[in-house]
């Protein structure tokens, strides 16, 4: 069949079960657009910025599990999306990303917008292509999917010349992929399984620490299993939020910077750690040297190179965390059936007697306090097919801390790149992938106005999603720090000074903008907006000078955590 | 510590570069580097000698091997593989010492591959510590240039380079 390379892009894409692109058209991305235009099977969505269109693609992957579709124009378009592509590289997140490019023989002339994106986006992505064949278009197209969404998923860019989207070719229905180099790891090895479920039987006081890998892998259940097998104590990352019920009685929240205390204390005073699809990122060791000195570490990852990477590993296994625990699992019951229960009894007690001593709580004084509006936007969305998303700063920590994420893939916030503006779009991408699901993005004031003027995006689709700005005007997380560890010189994080009206905003986007300013006026304020079938801009004016507590100063171990809320304090520097 | 390290790779635009990338971020310098095709014309063979302790070399030998157009990754040890480097000296070669220069040649095995009035062009091949010695050698007499491939490297015996 002969058609244009744009024709045969948008055919493949189709063939891939594509349905949804986040896009932003230019000229010479026209070709491709005009035939999506066409198209039955995919829903092109317009953001109002490119950065928009790669963080809702991320966060659609993220709520889905497919594979998240950005397209954008050469040039400026192509350089909007790289903060998106990095986001997604750095969370393992499935995603593919398309941009136009110059024509191939004005490459590397300085032509009208031309960008080198595939050299600009080398180390952010897992792969990339430059067409200088459209014939290969399928090929490629099929390879971009798969290495995208298999092994440890990551982002992958196609760059296509302009010329290639309008060459005529004969369609190739039924290309095939050639990646010899390309072979992830499935199945873990069999007698790291058994020496692990044996290590794991000899334990003492054994913690299992889960991360975005679980996620990715779809594993939650099997995790949850393992857990209710050994009845072990599960922690998980920021990434790792819904691997197991936060209400379970097994689970400790989130650990590391600002994790729980118990879980904090849990890992540092384990004997054996058990981490699955978990990276020891910085956040969440703290100080290396001092970071779980007594523990022996099974490690479960697809990716080889984490393997070793940050700490000694025992019992490394190389594997798909959902393939892997199953057979743990298998192997763990075997041998229980013949090794008699370990003593746990001691471990649990402790605990739970660190639960007590150090809940997760803070001190409320009639103010409006961030951590009641996130726990009351939990209570509410608690029993609903909800998803949160967050914002980057203290919002985003409160939200990990008091928000109970109760299954996978309903947790969706920017870990390893941590950026600013992820909020909405996010919010736009989830409720894009999951239309019946309530969303609701837990904002900054900075991180929002980042990205503001994508509520037009929410506007022209009718997403109902539910935008709640903790409204602190301040750079909060930044400001903390401040007052921690900078003599309390607050350079450049007050936001009070062009402050915008959140309600006019609403407004002007056809958006419901409810403000709420007292503890009282909280919950009937989210039942409205859940209600609500408009997006929603609900601005909390909270008590502004807050810390995010507890908190691992940086560069310090876990253990020399800063446990306690001080009172809430009223009056900063301003 | 020096490594040389011998990567397979497909013979594609961008895979240069992409190596590269892994080492220029972390700031390790490549010390040579010689790329050529292998018996297959689809893939090429990288070996690339830098200068870097053995645990970041390990994290970027498992970067590299994730790679898509990347095969396979290993880390050659001196004893265990064949190592040879060619290189070529433009050297300063008056007739008053043109015979001397030629002695040198000789004792190395080396070869004369151009001549003019009073330069000689020398090709050498071999060891590293032999293209060192020659250079050595040769420095007295004036050298003029130098062209050196960067060192290639095969696993010794049946062994295949992995
Ligand atoms: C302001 C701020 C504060 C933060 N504070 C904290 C904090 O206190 N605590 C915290 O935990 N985080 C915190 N983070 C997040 C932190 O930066 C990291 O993003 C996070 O800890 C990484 O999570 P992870 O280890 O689960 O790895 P991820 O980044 O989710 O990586 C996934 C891992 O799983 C592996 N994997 C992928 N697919 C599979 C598969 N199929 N099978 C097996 N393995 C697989 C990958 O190879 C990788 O190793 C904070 C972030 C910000 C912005
Ligand atoms: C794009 C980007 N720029 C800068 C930062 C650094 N940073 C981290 S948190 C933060 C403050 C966030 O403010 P806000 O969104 O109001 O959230 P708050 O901490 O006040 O809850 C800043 C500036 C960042 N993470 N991302
Ligand atoms: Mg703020």
């Amino acid at each position: 069949m002969k058609m244009t390379g744009a024709k045969a892009l948008v055919k493949s894409l189709e063939k891939e079960g594509v349905k949804h692109i986040f896009g932003y058209p230019g000229g010479r991305l026209i070709s491709v657009h005009h035939e999506l235009h066409e198209s039955k099977k995919i829903q092109h969505l317009l953001m109002r910025h490119e950065q928009v269109a790669a963080h809702a693609a991320d966060a659609y992957a993220r709520a889905t599990g497919k594979v998240g579709v950005c397209m954008a124009t050469s040039g400026p378009g192509a350089t909007n999306l790289v903060t998106g592509i990095a986001n997604a590289y750095m969370d393992s997140i499935p995603m593919v990303a398309i941009t136009a490019q110059v024509g191939s023989m004005d490459i590397g002339t300085d032509a009208f917008q031309e960008a080198d994106i595939t050299g600009i986006t080398l180390p952010i992505v897992k792969h990339s292509y430059l067409v200088k064949d459209a014939t290969e278009i399928p090929r490629i197209v099929k390879e971009a999917f798969f290495i995208a969404s298999t092994g440890r998923p990551g982002p992958v860019l196609i760059d296509l010349p302009s010329d290639m989207s309008m060459s005529q070719i004969e369609y190739d229905e039924n290309a095939e992929m050639n990646l010899p180099g390309y072979k992830p790891t499935f199945k873990g090895h069999a007698r790291q399984v058994k020496t692990a479920a044996k290590m794991i039987l000899a334990s003492l006081q054994p913690v299992i620490y889960a991360g975005g890998g679980v996620i990715l892998s779809n594993a939650a259940s099997e995790l949850t299993n393992l857990a209710h097998i050994t009845r072990i104590p599960v922690t998980v990352t920021l990434m790792g939020k819904g691997a197991i019920p936060e209400t379970d009685e097994l689970s400790l929240g989130m650990l590391g910077m600002h994790g729980t205390a118990y879980a904090n204390h849990a890992i540092s005073n384990s004997d054996l750690i058990i981490a699955i699809g978990a990276r020891f990122d910085d956040r969440v060791t703290g100080k290396l040297s001092t970071f779980a000195p007594n523990a022996k570490i099974i490690h479960i990852d697809v990716d080889p190179a984490e393997i070793g990477k940050n700490v000694k590993v025992d019992v490394p296994i190389v594997g798909d965390a959902k393939q892997v625990l199953t057979e743990l699992n298998k192997q763990l019951a075997e041998d229980m059936a013949k090794v008699k229960p370990l003593p746990w009894a001691a471990w649990h007690d402790q605990i739970v007697a660190w639960k007590k001593k150090h809940p997760l709580a803070y001190k409320s004084n009639g103010d409006l306090l961030p951590q009641y509006v996130i726990e009351q936007i939990y209570e509410a969305t608690k029993n609903l097919d909800a998803v949160i998303t967050t914002g980057v700063g203290q919002h985003q920590m409160w939200a990990a801390q008091f928000v109970k994420t109760l299954k996978p893939r309903t947790f969706i916030s920017s870990g390893g790149l941590g950026t600013m503006g992820f909020g909405v779009p996010s919010a736009l991408g989830a409720q894009v992938g999951r239309p019946d699901a309530v969303v609701f993005d837990i904002d900054g004031d900075g991180s929002f106005q980042m990205v503001s003027q994508d509520m037009a995006t929410a506007a022209a689709y009718d997403l109902p999603v539910n935008i709640c700005i903790l409204n602190n005007q301040w750079l909060g997380m930044v400001r903390q720090w401040q007052e921690l560890f900078w003599d309390k010189r607050y350079a450049y994080t007050d936001l009070t000074p062009g402050m915008p009206d959140f309600m006019k905003l609403a407004e002007a986007y056809g958006a419901e903008g409810i403000r709420i300013t007292k503890p009282e006026e909280v919950r009937p304020a989210i039942e409205r907006a859940i209600k609500s079938k408009k997006p929603c801009i609900l601005e909390f004016v909270i008590l502004g000078e807050q810390g995010v507590f507890p908190m691992v100063p940086p560069g310090k171990g876990l253990q020399d955590m800063i446990y306690d809320q001080p009172e809430p304090k009223k009056g900063g520097a301003k | 510590m020096r490594h040389t390290v011998s990567a397979l790779v497909e013979n594609k635009p961008g895979v240069l570069v992409r190596i590269a990338g892994l080492f220029a971020r972390r700031g390790f310098n490549i010390e040579s580097l010689a790329v050529g095709q292998t018996e297959k014309p689809s893939i090429s063979r990288m070996t690339i000698v830098v200068d870097v302790a053995d645990r970041p070399l390990e994290q970027v030998s498992k970067q590299l091997n994730k790679l898509i157009n990347v095969l396979k990754v290993s880390d050659l040890k001196a004893s265990e593989a064949v190592e040879r480097e060619l290189s070529l000296f433009k050297v300063s070669a008056k007739p008053e010492t043109r015979a001397e220069v030629i002695e040198i040649v000789d004792i190395f095995r080396a070869k004369i591959v151009d001549a003019s009035r009073d330069e000689l062009i020398i090709e050498a091949t071999g060891t590293e510590d032999k293209i060192a010695a020659i250079e050595n050698m040769l420095a007295p007499y004036g050298i003029r240039e130098m062209s050196r491939t960067g060192k290639i490297a095969l696993a010794r015996g049946g062994k295949k380079t992995e």
